[in-house]
């Protein structure tokens, strides 16, 4: 207190000092930054639409180089060749693009080129050399590598574009779900300890009733009436959610209004709405931070809940539970389905989860 | 030589903060022997209370402590839990200042004495229950074996206070260690305690170490003085010689720390400007829709007052006397009943929005400097907050001059006022109290224990300081307080409560030198007698 600095160090500089000495919570935080980076840019730059189909790569594993694999171009060549309705003499690489020799019974028509460039795996495909007789065609065509670093699903789309789709959808239902069962819980328990009183019962009675409305129920109420609706989500669960802010927010305004400095307050003439929006709300902002960060957690999983019943997110979006959920039906065969969007799934609750324990305890004001 | 239960040799106690290693104790040596009181006496942050808890092993997870703290042979600093728990609870144990706190709610008195018998005395639970009966008779709780049963809650500030000397007792100890034992209890009843300390003191003959910032209280119970300042002891010696002869200069200004002086009296002419007659204040307590009637509590009970421009009325009394309750009633902060007239105005009848023009004239400033300001507003936004809902139309940039000015005013820095309340000392905080109420140019200033907190010293700048904005802004002061001495420097006039009726009212000289009811003898007695 002897240093003459002119600028205060506030309860939150002092906080954010003790969370950047708790490595989990920092890493978590890191951690998070860099998955929420990945699904806002991701997509665009993995190659791949996220409800392009590949035909041709139904449901194949993950893998670090391209496809086509050097040991499936023949079949592939074969199955074009019989799709265009030709007799494959012979095929060979030569350089960088492949060369084809095809025949048939009827002069071959030299748009059949287009039979390749429909592939999946080629692309660029020319003429090169047509027999008088049109009978027989040597077609020279470039080898298109597409890499599929987490494989692709069972329609043949591209896992890790889809995955990081998905977290858009995951993580902005977290937070905006997140967000509206905070504005909602803190003004309503606010206003209800505040008020005190017949309009406290009241507004408390309000939020056992709702309490007692079985979540899953409510959800296909909202659905029936409604229909299916990304929005309608968010409500749903922010509706729900915002009972456990408002009742732990009121705990809090309950203590906080009978500090001295409100009672300062209102000695000095300031309005309810001053009081709690100058006094009140701030003070327990260090609650709801944490609240917030083990709110979302709970979000995130209850969108998954609800996908996987088939009441959440419609194809071809997808959310991290709707993958899990198609993922559990492949484990067998491609167990990469489940694999990938449950790690993105549950690293980013642990991370949350972390961020949480860490601003819980240097929000805690008994450790200052 | 007598024999030496404790000696401490260059005890450091050190904090990790955030600002780097803090220093709480800076080596510092003592003994204590046996059968004799050692008085550690300093304002708060000069690490007595730190000193104490680093011996006792119970230092906050941020704190180590350094050194040699030797209790018959052993050295307790450093010491494993397991072993330092063989000695501390039964050899030296401990009592600490707030007995609300330091009593598990949940748990009748009679089983928390028996608790640590049984545990350390390795005694069945019929003995320990005879031994726990035995020492609530010691401490003179009446009627103990019917105690034993009773819930903390049930029983009084005192009385609890007894019960944890009782507790501390119970194992025979030979050093009992006392952390500001007295000093969140009402003068009467401290005096009652520290008195028992003492004889129980010279009865078992056992060590105490008595921790305070209140050199009165220890004129009463020390054999032997250490002073401590900033983590290290400045002087020690026998009690009647640092009160004759104070060699330390800081010694010598905790010795004259008391506040002095009187305050000037208004002119018998002055009009008045706050006058409440017949006021009445009553809780509910508990009842509703199936709980049955409620039980009512008169807190304030037919009080009368008349304040005079540039008059300050002093209220005293023992706590829930009603005190700070009349004084929040006159300012309508809580509903009563009775006539408040301001100005010459009725103001008992005022809706919330009637009376805000009239609340920037009508101040108050709160005990605890602590919880008073936000935590979560500067300084200058604290200070200023008054002029956002009466005068609104000035710029931000006019409310940070005033705030400046304001702080100035009660000789603060200015440039303080984009810091945060914790980074201030209780003193500076109740200066920035002060501040939010006169910025507004109040008339009448109610001031609710504002130096009950506060260390000697800082209390006398206090009462200095406002002495001084009264003359200067021709303020009237209702001035509450359990500590006579600050009231008589303070007031022109004096009203003593007890269980919210008016006592006795009447100028300080009569009040405090002639007192004629009962109540208010014993209230003297107890603040006065040393």
């Amino acid at each position: 207190m002897t240093d003459a600095v002119s600028k205060g160090r506030s309860l939150w500089a002092d906080a954010w000092g003790r969370l950047k000495a708790n490595r989990a919570a920092v890493w978590s935080g890191v951690y998070l930054a860099v998955i929420v980076a990945l699904c806002l840019v991701g997509p665009n730059l993995t190659g791949h639409q996220f409800s392009t189909i590949y035909q041709s790569y139904v449901r194949v594993p993950p893998s670090l180089s391209a496809y086509p694999k050097p040991q499936s171009l023949d079949a592939e060549i074969k199955e074009v060749a019989k799709r265009a309705h030709l007799d494959l003499k012979e095929w060979g690489a030569k350089g960088d693009r492949i060369f084809v020799t095809v025949t048939s019974a009827k002069p071959i028509d030299p748009r059949v080129t287009r039979y390749l460039d429909r592939s999946d795996s080629f692309e660029d495909s020319k003429v090169e050399n047509r027999s008088d007789d049109g009978l027989s065609m040597t077609i020279s065509t470039a080898v298109k590598y597409i890499h599929f670093y987490f494989g692709t699903d069972t329609s043949g789309r591209d896992l890790l574009t889809r995955t990081l789709i998905a977290g858009r959808v995951s993580l902005a239902v977290g937070l905006l779900a997140g967000v509206v069962a905070v504005l909602i819980g803190v003004l309503y328990g606010a206003i209800s300890g505040f008020a005190g009183g017949k309009t406290d019962e009241v507004m408390m009675r309000i939020v056992d009733i709702l309490y007692s409305l079985p979540f899953t129920f409510f959800v296909i109420m909202l659905v029936v009436f409604f229909g299916r609706n990304f929005m309608l989500m968010f409500i749903a669960i922010g509706a729900v959610l915002w009972l456990d802010m408002s009742r732990i927010v009121r705990g809090q305004t309950l203590s906080i209004k009978r500090q001295e400095f409100v009672l300062a307050a209102e000695a000095l003439g300031v309005g309810s709405t001053g009081v709690l929006l100058r006094h009140i709300v701030p003070n327990m902002l260090g609650p709801i931070i944490i609240y917030v960060t083990l709110l979302i957690p709970q979000v995130i999983i209850l969108e998954s809940f609800l996908s996987y019943l088939g009441l959440g997110v419609q194809e071809p979006m997808s959310s991290w539970g709707v993958q899990i959920s198609q993922g559990s039906r492949n484990m067998e065969g491609a167990a990469w389905l489940l694999i990938f969007p449950s790690f993105f799934l549950t690293s980013t609750l642990f991370a949350l989860n972390f961020i949480g324990d860490g601003l819980r305890d240097t929000l805690d004001p008994k450790d200052r | 030589m007598a024999d030496r239960i404790l000696s401490l040799e260059d005890v450091k106690v050190r904090f990790r903060t955030l600002d780097g290693v803090v220093e709480a104790v800076k080596g510092v040596s003592l003994h204590v022997e046996a059968g004799e009181t050692l008085a550690i006496v300093g304002e708060s942050g000069s690490g007595k209370s730190q000193l104490m808890m680093a011996v006792m092993g119970l230092l906050a997870g941020n704190g180590e402590a350094e050194g040699v703290a030797d209790y018959r042979g052993t050295n307790l600093i450093g010491l494993s839990k397991t072993k330092l728990n063989t000695i501390r609870g039964r050899k030296i144990t401990m009592i600490f200042q707030e007995p609300m706190t330091s009593l598990d709610p949940l748990f009748t008195v009679g089983s928390q004495i028996v608790e640590p018998i049984i545990r350390h005395q390795k005694v069945g639970a019929a003995v320990a229950k005879d031994r726990a009966i035995e020492m609530l008779r010691l401490v003179r709780i009446p009627d103990p074996e019917r105690r034993m049963a009773s819930y903390p809650h049930e029983l009084s500030g005192g009385e609890r206070q007894r019960v944890m000397i009782a507790m501390a007792l119970a194992n025979d100890p030979d050093l009992l260690i006392a952390d500001e034992p007295t000093t969140a209890l009402d003068v009467t009843i401290q005096a009652e305690i520290l008195e028992l300390m003492a004889g129980l003191q010279r009865r078992l003959g056992m060590g105490m170490v008595f921790i305070t910032h209140d050199l009165n209280i220890i004129k009463r119970i020390a054999g032997r003085v250490c002073v401590m300042r900033r983590g290290e002891i400045v002087e020690e010696g026998e009690m009647a010689d640092i009160f004759a002869r104070p060699r330390h200069p800081y010694t010598k200004a905790l010795l004259e720390a008391e506040p002095t002086g009187r305050k000037a009296p208004p002119p018998a002419n002055a009009p008045k400007i706050l006058d409440g007659t017949d006021m009445r204040v009553t809780f509910k307590i508990g009842g509703g829709f199936l709980a049955g009637p409620p039980i009512l509590l008169k807190a304030v009970d037919r009080v009368s007052l008349t304040l005079r421009r540039g008059q300050t009325i002093g209220i005293v009394g023992e706590s829930g006397s009603g005190k700070s309750t009349l004084a929040r009633a006159l300012l309508r902060l809580i509903p009563s009943e009775g006539a408040i007239t301001f100005d010459g105005r009725n103001i008992a009848g005022l809706g919330r929005n009637a009376m805000r023009p009239l609340r920037r004239q009508l101040q108050i400033v709160l005990q605890d400097p602590f919880g008073s300001l936000s935590p979560r507003m500067t300084a200058g936004h604290i200070v200023t907050e008054g002029l956002l809902v009466h005068e609104p139309s000035i710029t931000s940039r006019q409310r940070d001059a005033r705030a400046a000015q304001a702080l100035e005013e009660v000789q603060l820095d200015a440039a303080l006022r984009n810091r945060y309340p914790h980074e201030f000392s209780g003193g500076q905080r109740q200066r920035i109290a002060i501040a939010r109420a006169i910025i507004l140019k109040p008339k009448v200033v109610v001031l609710d224990e504002p130096t009950s907190a506060l260390d000697r010293q800082v209390q006398k700048q206090i009462v200095e300081l406002l002495r001084g904005l009264q003359a200067h802004n021709d303020l009237s002061y209702l001035f509450i307080s359990h500590d006579l001495a600050v009231v008589r420097a303070m007031a022109d006039h004096i009203l003593v409560m007890k269980d919210g009726r008016l006592v006795e009212q009447g100028s300080p000289d009569e009040v405090m030198d002639h007192p004629r009811e009962d109540y208010t003898r014993r209230l003297m007695a107890a603040a006065f007698a040393a």
